[in-house]
């Protein structure tokens, strides 16, 4: 059209003042429930000074919700990756009976809200619950205290490795495996040698995606807690806490500890994306292809 | 490496892929396994390397029951239709790997010069370090290959090894195998659906239909003589007219062909394009010409019998008829089939 003066036919939504008004949308949707909170966050943390955010973060309760965020992250993070990376090898990989509902049933603590999953481990290991008394006579606490936040936490974070490693090997087909296995590879062998460096990189995705949940979560783990200060408190919980007690420079100080993380999760994750993970690749060699890109050894 | 296969069977849930399959392979020999798509090929193949177990039948290996011998330790080089290299090794890695994972430990040297052997048997001694996603097509085939033989395997078994190449690097490639076959004198037992492929390279031709096998031979025996209408069909162009067949004759139109052995019923006359000569006078089954398309080297004839039936014929470049041309058609090498 005229007006456009490049004579070339608009398309739809082409128009410049409707891709002002929707640049213009989005923009100061991010800025406002997006960056404005991070800054605050970085902001209010050191209202009352460096020293003072020292302080808030040297402050004993917060070291120990710090390090029991840490521990649980050590003890959760790996034990998902193992699921995970088996769970996925086994779906995909190999034939049997369940299959497609062990695959739903990776997925629905995707689907459940983790409030409701504490709950449902409040039934199981609680007092009143299925194994309560059979715990109680062994002496063996599961709640409010480490062993719940742990489970409770491995439960909400269950899929993250297994969903990033699922279409990726879907994908690729079993044909490495099998020519590996006819050349004489043993099980471990064809894992280590062509399974695991044909998924590194999406499993390392599903990893940082993984601990960043661990470390974060809420809801699942405030209700098998018990919320109990210097004790069963993870750093989420405790900036509640510490809001709650109008500490608010203390509780944005611990709270710049997660966005800090947050940000070197992100940074790893878009490092990781230009790896090629976080989207299924296209395996190269197997499909015969002639386009690909090929790995450049390091 | 002899292999026999004793009434093999498979099946996928409730769909029965191979019936029954028994076949004999001499040491030494290269045997095609021919058929169309869904065939069974596949699976056969994977059965005799172990990576597909048979639920009913037996596998040897010379006189070795090899049913129950897992992949790992049956000792084939399979070749696997899109080649399978391991993307992340190098050519010379991906050849290496089976040496290198093998009980029998060998030195680094040792390999190396393997290697090196088996790049200059498959003509590929400057990739070495390359990776497969920086090779073509038929060089990958060649890597595969390669790393196949590295673990000097008692049975070569290829899966369609040229089907995701164009024809004239599949000649060259096909010739090319022939010649290592014939160097190493390794059994080697590959699958195709490409008839011409198949002639070409096997000593022994193996043709597969919905699971079983409908007829084994040197490609001699199967084109001359082909035990029935779908051998006759799949192995290249051919008419099919309805008969009739009464006192060891069959009858098209009028016209009676030599039936010898075949009981009477309705039955069926299949023959060759290049088997047809048109006549103008007398000889042969009525017809009248539909269409004529033109080729580099010849001419091909769409023609209508009289009774409806379509057949295509091929003659010189200088046919001087037309469409609506009647005339007769007199059929040469005619073979009569009792109906399917
Ligand atoms: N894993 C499987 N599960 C179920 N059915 C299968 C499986 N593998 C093969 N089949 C079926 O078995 C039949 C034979 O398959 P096969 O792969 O052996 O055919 P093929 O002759 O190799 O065909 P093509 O030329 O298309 O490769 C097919 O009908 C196929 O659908
Ligand atoms: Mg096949």
């Amino acid at each position: 059209m005229a007006h456009h003066g490049k004579g070339k036919p608009p398309r739809v939504g082409d128009h410049p003042l409707f891709r002002r008004a929707l640049l213009t949308f989005v923009l100061v949707l991010v800025g406002l429930m997006i960056v404005a909170p991070l800054v605050v966050i970085g902001v209010e943390a050191f209202s009352k000074g460096v020293a003072y955010f020292g302080a808030s973060i040297a402050d004993p309760d917060t070291r120990h919700a710090i390090m029991l965020t840490v521990i649980t992250a050590l003890i959760a993070v790996p034990v998902n990756t193992a699921f995970g990376v088996a769970a996925a090898w086994a779906i995909t990989k190999h034939d049997f009976p369940g299959k497609r509902l062990l695959t739903v049933i990776i997925e629905i603590p995707f689907s459940v809200s983790p409030i409701v999953a504490g709950v449902a481990y409040l039934f199981v290991f609680g007092l009143q619950g299925l194994f309560g008394h059979a715990l109680q006579a062994m002496e063996i606490k599961i709640l409010f205290a480490l062993p719940g936040i742990v489970l409770a936490s491995m439960f909400v974070t269950a899929p993250f490795v297994a969903r990033e490693l699922i279409p990726l090997m879907q994908a690729q087909g079993r044909d490495l495996e099998e020519a590996a296995t006819s050349l004489g590879a043993s099980g471990w062998r064809t894992f280590f040698s062509v399974t695991l460096p044909n998924i590194k990189w999406a499993l390392l995705y599903g990893v940082v995606l993984c601990n960043s949940r661990v470390m974060g979560e809420f809801g699942a783990v405030s209700v098998v807690s018990g919320n109990i200060r210097g004790q069963t408190n993870t750093l989420p919980l405790h900036i509640e806490l510490l809001y709650h007690d109008y500490n608010a420079a203390g509780s944005f100080a611990a709270a710049s500890i997660l966005a800090g993380l947050a940000i070197v999760t992100l940074v790893v994750k878009v490092a990781l994306e230009r790896q090629g993970a976080g989207r299924i690749q296209r395996p190269s060699a197997l499909a015969g292809a002639d386009t690909v890109t090929p790995e450049v050894k390091p | 490496m002899k292999i026999r296969l004793d009434n093999v069977v498979k099946e996928f849930e409730t769909f029965r892929a191979v019936h029954g399959v028994s076949l004999d392979i001499d040491s030494g020999e290269l045997v095609a396994l021919l058929g169309p798509s869904g065939s069974g090929k596949t699976t056969i193949l994977r059965m005799v390397a172990g990576l597909e177990y048979a639920d009913a039948g037996a596998i040897y290996f010379g006189d070795e029951n090899a049913t129950d011998i897992p992949v790992r330790e049956r000792g084939v080089g399979f070749v696997f239709q899109h080649y399978a290299l391991f993307p992340h090794m190098t050519v010379g890695e991906n050849i290496a790997f089976g040496m290198k994972v093998s009980k029998i430990k060998r030195s680094p040297q040792a390999i190396a010069a393997r290697v090196k052997e088996l790049l200059d048997l498959v003509q590929l001694s400057g990739l070495k370090d390359r990776f497969p996603g920086q090779i073509s097509g038929g060089q990958r085939q060649r890597v595969a290959l390669a790393r196949a033989l590295a673990v000097d395997p008692r049975v070569l078994l290829l899966d369609e090894p040229f089907g995701a190449l164009d024809a004239n690097v599949r000649r060259d490639l096909r010739r090319w195998l022939r010649k290592i076959h014939d160097e190493l004198g390794i059994t080697t037992l590959f699958v195709t659906h490409d008839q011409e492929e198949a002639l070409d390279l096997a000593d022994r031709v193996v043709i597969l239909n919905k699971g079983k096998i409908v007829q084994e031979g040197t490609p001699e025996t199967v084109c001359r003589s082909p035990a029935d209408a779908f051998v006759m069909n799949f192995l290249g162009d051919a008419n099919r007219l309805e008969a009739e067949i009464r006192g060891g004759k069959a009858h098209v139109d009028g016209i009676a062909f030599e039936a010898d052995g075949i009981a009477d019923g309705s039955g069926q006359i299949l023959f060759r394009p290049a088997d047809v000569t048109w006549r103008e006078d007398g000889q042969g089954i009525a017809a009248s010409i539909v269409r004529v398309i033109d080729r580099p080297d010849s001419r091909r004839v769409l023609a209508m019998t009289r009774s409806g039936q379509a057949v295509e014929f091929d003659t010189a470049p200088e046919f001087p008829h037309r469409r609506g041309d009647a005339g007769f058609l007199d059929i040469r090498r005619p073979r009569v089939y009792a109906a399917a």
